[in-house]
């Protein structure tokens, strides 16, 4: 039984529609995150599934129950805020049990579902203390432990990491995950953070101007993106776009890469299932990422997708463990990893190793993936 | 962005010590316009009327005396009676109590609404009713003098209290609204998703972290109320008048010797309530001057 | 884990929950209605009437030669050379006595024609001029002196109060020792009622035993101060009082604007080599605009209400020397019987504080939309 459903859920402020039919379901134990640019409708869809907004349109169906008119409260859903949201002038017992002492749950069992969860989030001494009081990762695990103290079906997070620095925000991405694993609880997560969104889902609903573009595991999103949007927004660095022209060049079919000083390569771009037919002699965009043109890829000798091709060096940005090689193909300024012992300075022509079997091809008028 | 003085680095250049002397004495001038009527109107007070016929405005009392005090309080004549001041004293605390407590608490409900649980046309209401903080009252005088009369408290201290309430709901709601509406919505729904409702939310969540707003507000209508002249003197009667239209009575009188250290101590008494308050409490009273100041 | 058959959907208890907050704020919503609004209305209203002692809600009517009631008699009969006598009758104001009226007519165009042709005059110069009221108005000398010196005072009162107070809002923020001390001292006056204030004030501009004596016991034998009974300087003792309670408020204000000025800008200058007061005349004081606009505008609020103090420092004395819109209206609704009189004169000050207030705060409310 799914835990979450949503179908054709629809929602306009006056004249502006936010969200403009999303349909999606998520079973128990899972971890979903809806993540997207600003605006793209991310959290007015977690408000809605916590009924603290009402929907315009659409069912939104909690187990198998039809939720659509019934109060937050009612929902059996908890929130994680981006701000927190402590009670200010309770301390963090009290901040913990103020959910269950509305439900009239006895008194007993609350003392035990406190002291369960401030075991497993490790605030015990914090008990006492008052938000004010606190660290701003001490606050993210109360505001945590209050979600835990309720044990709802599911778990609502609303960019709960953003007012974290980058530190923390990695130590607390990873507790996060921890948890999930511990307790298997169903959590929708919303964040504006791509690499959150691929280490913590199970599955990512990508949204943009209130539409779902993709709705698949991180892996999937990151090999197969259904589109530019999508394939231009997970990864990071990001993927190249290479406009291109598909060309017939002796029997096999591909595309032409200028790198500068008059030299051009041939790529022959050969999928299983991917019909270049109707495309001959039209514009597409090659989507490659950074890590696939390199110095070399040592342990795939004799690999036939492998390609050489040289190109002029622009600009090298050292990152520690690799370093990233901007090179000018086909008039674009193209990204590539390369190993910082393998590197030529700028202005010198470099050999450059292409693995074309992960490259993908977009439409460049639709913007969707060629052969899905 | 900074706190502190805006002071530009001056370096200790004779120019720049001759500046601060400037600075210093014109600040000092100000500070001995500011206090001479305070000054006089002590002094003054504890004088005898010979005293001052015969010496001038800060000539030092030749012998202090409190008969000036005493009188304004218990027998100085104002209007037909000669009881001093201390009836319409306590006639003026009996209209701030009431009517600065049910207007703050009114105030604070509103805020609330308008900040946490706004619905359609909630906003348009709000801009109307901060309107009616700038109309002159001139404007309503002649109705609600008419309106006192047919609910029966014409001329009574009740009357005086009603008018108070309902002039101030405009300010106190500004003042709560404006508090409210930086505390995060987020608490709220936090809030609503554990399962509190309205009342919950409003007694648990925001009055404990209301404390300053609720000291802004109760001075700013303390001080309003307490020093309002002009529905004082258009509807009370002569056992309801507050201390303001007493004093005035007082200081207006056509009849009988003028009693300038009994006009002094009056004034004194009239005015050491909100005197007080705002010695004490001065800070908040500032926030809820600029606060009016600053809108929106 | 939560018992999910005690979720129930929306029932009328969820409906009441809806409408709790428009519950808290409906006594405030009629109290607005009523006391604010309605009660405007029903000041314009009797505006429109001729009231006297007690309202009387007709529309002020009464008898008037106009342009109107001349072409209604030629056409019925009235000859031309009649209606050329009445026509000098035109600049007359309305009036509800028929006696007087007909008397008027009959110096004009004599007993006999009056009395040939008085119904047809009767009837068609009987008319309505909701305007009555403010035509009397604007011709009565009183109020043109409040209004008169209302500009007066209100030029000086904000002018004085802004100079003052941003001089030494300057001042004080020099980083200068007991600053704390010092703001307390400028702003009490604030803090007193305008009553108290006209009480010391009226003391202290005394004729005889004020200023006057003082200045005199100091040596200058010929020194008079009488400003507080003499007719044309009675308005300014309203000014100097106002000033010295309301100088601290507006320090106040201008004190908080220069505290937010951003340090940066000001230290660029200096960068730039620019002298103290250059930075303050071009580059501080243009950015304190919006302070001067809330100023002024508060100032005005102030000034245009301006009652207690009048009342009780010249009570608009000598005569109405020192009259102001205010008190104007107090006089003729409360004091002299003239209810419709006075409540123009209220729709008058409501006019103006209007006009000044509202497009104020339209252009505030816009600039910060807090949804």
């Amino acid at each position: 039984m799914a835990s979450l459903t949503i179908t054709n859920i629809k929602k306009s402020f006056g004249l502006v529609d936010v969200l403009k039919g999303i349909s999606l379901s998520i079973e128990s134990g899972e971890l979903l995150v809806l993540v997207g640019p600003s605006g793209c409708g991310k959290s007015t869809l977690l408000n809605l599934i916590a009924g603290l907004e009402g929907i315009t349109s659409g069912e939104i169906k909690i187990g198998n129950r039809v939720v659509n008119s019934i109060r937050p409260k009612d929902r059996d859903i908890a929130m994680v805020f981006q701000s927190y949201a402590l009670y200010p002038s309770m301390n963090v017992r009290q901040n913990l049990s103020f959910g269950l002492e509305t439900r009239r749950v006895p008194k007993t069992q609350i003392e035990e579902t406190i002291r369960r969860v401030a075991n497993m989030l490790q605030i015990s001494e914090l008990l006492d203390r008052k938000p004010s009081q606190l660290s701003g990762g001490q606050r993210q695990r109360v505001a945590m432990g209050r979600a835990l103290a309720r044990d709802p079906v599911i778990f609502l997070f609303d960019e709960p990491l953003s007012n974290l620095d980058a530190k923390l925000r990695v130590e607390m991405r990873t507790e996060i995950k921890l948890l999930h694993q511990r307790i298997k609880t169903t959590i929708v997560y919303v964040t504006h953070d791509q690499i959150e969104a691929m280490t913590l889902a199970d599955r990512i609903a990508i949204m943009k101007d209130g539409n779902i573009q993709q709705f698949e595991t991180p892996q999937q999103i990151y090999e197969n993106p259904s589109n530019l949007f999508v394939a231009g927004f997970i990864g990071s660095p990001s993927m190249n776009f290479i406009p291109c022209r598909i060309a017939n060049h002796g029997q096999r079919k591909g595309v032409f890469l200028e790198t500068g000083n008059g030299r051009s390569f041939f790529l022959p771009i050969e999928q299983s299932g991917l019909n270049l037919d109707p495309w001959i002699d039209r514009e597409v965009i090659l989507g490659i990422r950074p890590e696939k043109i390199s110095h070399g890829f040592p342990d795939q000798a004799g690999n036939p997708q492998i390609h050489e091709i040289e190109s002029v060096v622009k600009v090298l940005e050292p990152t520690g463990p690799d370093v990233l090689v901007f090179v000018n193909i086909n008039g674009k300024e193209v990204t590539c990893r390369a190993n910082p012992n393998a590197v030529k300075p700028p202005g010198e022509p470099m050999k450059l190793m292409v693995d074309i079997s992960k490259a993908v091809l977009f439409d460049p008028q639709t913007e969707e993936r060629i052969g899905k | 962005m900074h706190n502190e003085s805006s002071q530009t680095a001056m370096y200790q250049t004779p120019g720049a010590i001759f500046g601060r002397v400037i600075v210093y004495t014109i600040l000092i001038i100000a500070v001995i316009y500011f206090l001479i009527p305070l000054f006089v109107m002590i002094i003054t007070s504890l004088k005898t009327m010979n005293d001052i016929r015969t010496g001038h405005l800060i000539s030092w009392p030749r012998e202090v005396t409190l008969d000036a005090w005493k009188e304004a309080w218990g027998t100085a004549c104002i209007g037909i009676k000669c009881d001093g001041i201390k009836g319409y004293f306590w006639n003026s605390v009996r209209m701030v109590v009431p009517a600065v407590l049910i207007s703050t608490i009114m105030g604070a409900a509103n805020g609330y609404v308008f900040s946490k649980w706004r619905f359609k046309g909630s906003e348009t209401f709000f801009s109307c009713l901060l309107l009616g903080c700038f109309i002159p009252f001139q404007v309503i005088l002649l109705p609600m003098a008419s309106t006192l009369g047919r609910l029966g408290i014409a001329q009574s201290v009740t009357g005086l209290v009603l008018v108070h309430i309902v002039y101030g709901l405009a300010f106190t709601t500004l003042f709560f609204r404006n508090f409210y509406v930086t505390i995060s919505d987020d608490l709220v729904k936090a809030a609503k998703i554990d399962g509190a409702g309205f009342f919950k939310i409003f007694w648990k969540i925001m009055l404990p972290v209301s404390i300053p707003i609720f000291v802004v507000a109760i001075i700013w209508q303390m001080t309003q109320i307490w020093n309002d002249f002009l529905f004082g003197v258009a509807f009370s009667g002569s056992d309801s008048q507050p201390v303001t239209v007493a004093l005035n009575n007082l200081v207006n009188t056509s009849t009988g010797v003028k009693k300038y250290n009994v006009d002094m101590a009056s004034a004194i008494i009239a005015g050491i309530p909100t005197l007080f308050v705002y010695i004490v409490a001065g800070k908040y009273f500032l926030r809820g001057l600029t606060a009016g100041a600053v809108k929106g | 884990m939560a018992d999910l058959s005690k979720a129930r959907h929306k029932g009328f208890f969820d409906y009441l929950e809806d409408a709790i907050p428009k519950l808290v704020l409906a006594p405030t919503f009629l109290a607005a209605l009523i006391f604010i609004y309605g009660f405007i209305l029903w000041t314009a209203w009797i505006s429109i009437t001729q009231s006297r002692l007690l309202p009387n809600y007709k529309i002020a009517s009464g008898y008037k030669i106009t342009k109107k009631a001349l072409k209604n008699m030629g056409h019925n009969g009235v000859p031309e050379t009649v209606l050329e006598e009445l026509q000098a009758l035109e600049k007359r104001a309305l009036t509800n006595k028929k006696s007087r009226f007909l008397q008027n007519v009959k110096k004009q165009i004599g007993l006999e024609q009056t009395h040939k042709y008085k119904e047809l005059i009767l009837k068609h110069s009987y008319t309505r001029d909701p305007l009555f009221q403010y035509k009397k108005l604007f011709n009565s000398d009183r109020w043109l002196v409040a209004l008169k010196n209302l500009l007066i005072f209100a030029s000086l009162f904000i002018g004085l109060c802004i100079a003052l107070g941003l001089l030494l809002a300057i001042f004080l923020d020099q980083r200068i020792r007991s600053e704390g001390a010092l703001r307390t001292i400028y702003l009490y006056p604030m803090a007193l009622s305008f009553i108290v204030t006209g009480a010391v004030w009226k003391w202290i501009l005394n004729p005889n035993l004020g200023v006057e004596q003082l200045v005199r016991n100091m040596g200058f034998a010929g020194f008079t101060f009488d400003w507080l009974v003499n007719s044309k300087m009675a308005i300014y003792t309203v000014v100097i009082a106002a000033v010295w309670q309301s100088t601290g408020f507006v320090l106040a204000l201008f004190l908080a604007g220069l505290r937010g000025i951003d340090d940066a800008i000001i230290k660029a200058a200096q960068v730039d080599g620019a002298s103290l007061p250059r930075i303050y005349r071009r580059i501080i004081i243009p950015s304190l605009r919006p302070v001067f606009l809330s100023a002024v505008i508060i100032l005005s609020h102030i000034a245009i209400k301006s009652f207690d103090l009048v009342m009780v420092l010249t009570r608009g004395g000598p005569g109405y020397s020192s009259d102001l819109p205010a008190t104007f209206m107090y006089a003729f609704a409360f004091n002299r019987g003239r209810l419709g009189f006075g409540a123009s004169s209220a729709m008058m000050m409501f006019f103006v504080v209007m006009a000044i207030i509202i497009p104020y705060l339209y252009s505030e409310l816009r600039k910060t939309r807090y949804a």
